[in-house]
């Protein structure tokens, strides 16, 4: 898969877990570009992004990760 | 929604929520609003989160309080304003082994393990105490789950000092307290992982991470769980099953294939699997959920199906028997016309998804569960928990046999000229009295389950039906009709509140209308309901009568009744009208307000049944 590929699986599944039609992510995005991404909502966005590539994160990747590209790195390495 | 019914996509749900919400939010507007405190040993955001969609789904619109983070016992002990304001309907208490902190250690004395299980137990009964005498309202409790991993290997059941053999008595100890106090529910958190398989369960990433009590993915399941707990405790159960024969209650046609060619009985695998799915169905039958058939059949071959050596069930288990060509939908809404309940509280078990499907589309309400291949039928209908037990009364063991009598009352009366003379030949006794303690949780229940003959559908937990009962501002009469077919039980109940001296004045003050002569209180009905299983029997009048009689007993001469209009209830919107009551007002919304002056001499209105 390529990492367009991983980002536009990736922007259906940020769509899909906050509800907005017009989400975009790229390399840079963090919680804070996104209204209602949280500490919490996070746990659910990692579930989400979990089963939509078949993969796991483990702890040290979650605590670690800090933007989508990061998050787009640890798919590719493991898909 | 399909997206909600078990069984259904854990992942989709969790993704979705968002959309899920705001769709259940257009779809309906008469919620049951329901105030439910979440108090956390661990997080609960997501289980709220999920368990909020479930309740929607089932009618129910939950407003939540969320402790702060594994506050549960703090909350409770220091009376927590926001708490003590918030007014729950219902407290749920999600704790589990993670909150458990005296476990023994290996070296403990029998003595040392008693004493940690003392102090454990202690721990949660001293809150529950305090929520009985605060709250007045349901209480929700999770037992205790297995640790995934196991110091003492198999051994950890067996000695004192094992984690296991400490949660089984930890638990023990919590069934004991539930079987003694109602209103107090164990919500089976060690059946649930358990089920969900206790390694995906308890992968510890979700303790570490975030401090959740279980995975991720397994909340759905949990949460719909607690829903369906949470659904039964608020009067939302599901009622009969109306269930298909060919290939959903045997193996086979019985009308091309022939009886004795059947797959049922211990003979081959698949009559096994039809015969645990028989049993497990007389089982429901047992508990209190009203059997039927609905079957594309001739009415002989059904029966004679169901007369099968090797069978388990009898067509006596089954109230109706609806064995034609005609379309199951429409006899599915005769199936609920005969049994005097709504759709809505019906199952409808079918192996043929045409058909499901079409009963789907006809009939909006009756839950309608893709019950999948044989081998799975008793895990989906088991666990999607229609008929969820809070508890047993000796009416649901009897429900079954009292429904029959019903229906062989109606044949009686096919056969009487005159209405009265087929009343009194019923040789009906009633029982009307105030409010008795064996017969609280009755009470409660039918506040909660009865819709149509309810004229203010107030609904009431069983400590507010206490605590009418204890209150000498209130009049409260249960009634209970017998006839020579069977016991109906508990079937009607009226609460009435004694006007206020201050009330009175302002009654007064309101000029003519509300004229009610200085000095002596009126009665205001706040409550009146009856079970439709005795629509017609002149019941009504007895209670009426009871109620007058109270009244005079505490020089009471005015009794105002008010009706409430609701999706279901317009059966009863002229009642008070054939009591002999005037409107004194009706708004534009259809309610109304009644008043009745006792008359003197009062001449009773019940003439049928001996009370």
């Amino acid at each position: 898969m390529s990492r367009e590929e991983v980002f536009n699986k990736l922007n259906e599944v940020f769509r899909d877990v906050f509800d907005d039609e017009e989400i975009n992510v790229t390399d840079a995005t963090t919680a804070d570009d996104i209204e209602d991404w949280d500490s919490l909502e996070h746990i659910n966005l990692l579930a989400a992004v979990e089963q939509e590539f078949g993969m796991k994160f483990n702890m040290g990747q979650v605590v670690s990760m800090k933007n989508v590209g990061e998050m787009a790195d640890i798919i590719i390495s493991q898909i | 929604m399909k997206e909600l019914e078990y069984p259904f996509d854990s992942e989709l749900i969790l993704k979705r929520s968002k959309k899920l919400r705001r769709q259940l939010l257009e779809g309906r507007t008469d919620f049951l609003t329901k105030k439910i405190a979440v108090l956390g040993g661990s997080t609960t955001h997501d289980i709220i989160r999920v368990l909020e969609l479930f309740l929607l789904n089932q009618g129910i619109r939950p407003q939540f309080y969320e402790s702060e983070y594994a506050q549960y016992w703090q909350d409770v002990m220091f009376d927590n304003p926001e708490l003590v304001a918030f007014a729950p309907d219902l407290i749920y208490i999600h704790t589990s082994n993670r909150n458990v902190t005296a476990y023994p250690a290996v070296t403990d004395s029998e003595q040392q393990v008693e004493a940690a299980l003392e102090e454990q137990y202690g721990h949660f009964h001293v809150m529950w105490e305090k929520i009985a005498g605060k709250y007045h309202c349901p209480v929700i409790q999770n037992n205790f789950e297995y640790p995934f991993y196991r110091v003492l290997g198999n051994q950890e059941a067996v000695f004192l000092q094992g984690r296991i053999s400490f949660l089984n008595r930890l638990n023990d100890r919590f069934y004991q307290y539930a079987r003694a106090h109602s209103g107090f529910y164990i919500h089976d958190i060690n059946y649930a992982a358990a089920s969900y398989g206790l390694d995906k369960w308890a992968d510890p990433f979700y303790w570490h991470m975030y401090k959740y009590a279980m995975c991720m993915p397994a909340i759905p399941e949990f949460a719909y769980n607690l829903s369906n707990m949470i659904k039964a405790v608020f009067g939302k159960n599901k009622k009969a099953l109306v269930l298909d024969l060919d290939n959903t209650l045997w193996g086979g046609i019985v009308g091309d294939d022939g009886v004795e060619n059947l797959e049922i009985g211990q003979e081959t695998s698949m009559g096994q699997v039809y015969a645990e799915f028989q049993n497990y169905v007389k089982a429901q039958k047992e508990i209190g959920v009203m059997l039927n058939i609905n079957s594309k059949n001739e009415y002989d071959n059904a029966v004679a199906g169901l007369e099968h050596p090797d069978g388990i069930l009898r067509p006596d288990d089954f109230i109706l028997i609806k064995a034609n060509w005609e379309l199951k939908s429409r006899n599915i809404q005769e199936i609920a016309a005969e049994l005097n309940i709504l759709p809505d509280s019906l199952v409808f078990v079918d192996d043929n998804p045409a058909e499901r499907e079409i009963v789907e589309a006809q009939v909006p309400g009756t839950a309608v569960p893709a019950i999948g291949t044989p081998e799975q039928y008793i895990r989906i209908l088991d666990h999607a928990g229609f008929f969820e037990v809070t508890s047993l009364s000796e009416d649901d063991r009897k429900r079954n046999d009292m429904y029959k009598a019903n229906l062989a009352r109606q044949k009686q009366q096919l056969s009487f000229g005159d209405y009265t003379e087929y009343l009194l030949s019923l040789e009906m006794k009633g029982t009307i009295r105030p409010f008795e303690p064996i017969y609280m949780a009755r009470i409660a229940q039918l506040t909660n389950k009865s819709n149509q003959f309810n004229l203010t559908t107030k609904r009431c937990t069983q400590g507010d039906i206490e605590q009418f009962a204890a209150d000498d501002r209130y009049i409260t009469r249960y009634g209970k009709l017998e006839d020579k077919f069977g016991d109906n039980g508990v079937v009607s109940v009226v609460i009435g509140r004694k006007e206020s001296a201050e009330e009175c004045g302002n009654a007064a003050a309101e000029g003519p209308v509300a004229e009610v002569s200085a000095g002596t209180p009126a009665l205001h009905i706040d409550l009146w309901l009856m079970s439709c299983r005795v629509l017609k029997r002149d019941m009504e009048y007895a209670m009426m009568d009871s109620v007058v009689a109270a009244c005079e007993q505490c020089g009471i001469r005015t009794i105002f009744g008010y009706y409430y209009p609701t999706a279901k209830n317009a059966m009863v919107r002229e009642f008070y009208g054939g009591l002999g009551f005037t409107k004194v007002w009706e708004d534009v919304d259809g309610s109304s307000k009644w008043r009745f002056d006792i008359p003197e001499p009062y001449e009773k209105k019940n003439r049928v049944i001996a009370v």
